[in-house]
């Protein structure tokens, strides 16, 4: 039997909900016995995605954003969307160090580290409609050592 | 975070402590800014050796604040980097920008004198 499991959060782009919602995920993925690296990734992966639909999607206005995540076997796959402002041109936003807002100190590093801290990045986007980011990650199996409790996974 | 400023050798060391992220960083870069201006220090040094965190809002963070620091004449160096701090600053070219230093190795033996 292959293990499955599934979950969905909808929170305001508020920026003390970033750590909230990498904690969460953080505690959901546990359950596959992350090392320290994975969880640290997948956490860094999450609130690159989240503060981006934040600082560019709403623009620091009020709007909701979307997590939705599955476990499905050794795999976690995360969806973070929001009806925000959309992408003119992924290609470049996608590019490193471009950044859309270079005078608030953005590096434009964001979807880079979601590129290299995950196995899998897509971004969909429509102008005026919204952005859909789905990241996806294989949990290997290994023999750890530095095997993260969940205690450890909602700390940080 | 915690700040201290060693009088002699006129460097300004910063101990972030909490986790660095975009709702976090601008709490850090005021009262770092601050600070710096506020001694003109010769060295600036940020310690991550408590941070359990940090994105891409660190990077932008510390070239600012290593940028400010340069143009008023002083050093800028990291220290105390994590194996997550590390891969992120690695990755964006932070380190070929920014030395990294050991200071405890450098002021072992010597008693330094803290003003704050
Ligand atoms: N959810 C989104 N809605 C609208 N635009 C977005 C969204 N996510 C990213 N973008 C655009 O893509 C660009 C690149 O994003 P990326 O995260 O790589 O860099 P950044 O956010 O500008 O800087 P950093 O993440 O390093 O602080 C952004 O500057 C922005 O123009
Ligand atoms: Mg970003």
């Amino acid at each position: 039997m292959i293990n499955e499991n599934e979950m969905k959060l909808e929170f305001l782009s508020k920026s003390n909900n970033e750590a909230f919602a990498r904690i969460t995920v953080a505690a959901f993925v546990a359950s596959l016995d992350p090392t320290i690296e994975e969880i640290s990734d997948i956490k860094t992966a999450v609130s690159e995605a989240v503060t981006n639909a934040i600082v560019h999607g709403y623009e620091d206005k009020l709007g909701l954003i979307n997590l939705r995540c599955k476990i499905q076997d050794r795999k976690i796959l995360i969806e973070i969307s929001d009806n925000g402002k959309g992408i003119e041109n992924i290609e470049m936003a996608k590019q490193p160090l471009y950044t859309s807002k270079p005078n608030l100190e953005r590096s434009g590093m964001g979807f880079t580290i979601m590129e290299s801290f995950m196995d899998e990045l897509k971004v969909e986007s429509v102008l005026g409609l919204g952005t859909k980011v789905t990241m996806s990650k294989v949990i290997k199996e290994t023999q750890k050592n530095d095997e993260v409790t969940l205690e450890e996974a909602l700390r940080g | 975070m915690e700040v201290r400023y060693y009088n002699q050798e006129r460097l300004l060391l910063f101990k972030v402590t909490e986790e660095i992220d975009e709702c976090k960083v601008k709490k850090i870069r005021r009262r770092a800014d601050y600070e710096i201006e506020r001694f003109m220090p010769k060295r600036v040094v940020f310690d991550f050796n408590s941070v359990s965190f940090m994105d891409s809002a660190g990077i932008g963070m510390v070239i600012g604040r290593y940028k400010q620091t340069t143009m008023l004449g002083g050093k800028f160096e990291l220290t105390n980097l994590t194996d997550s701090v590390r891969k992120i600053f690695e990755m964006s070219g932070v380190l070929k920008l920014i030395p990294e230093v050991n200071l405890e190795e450098e002021f072992s033996g010597t008693q330094k004198e803290e003003v704050i």
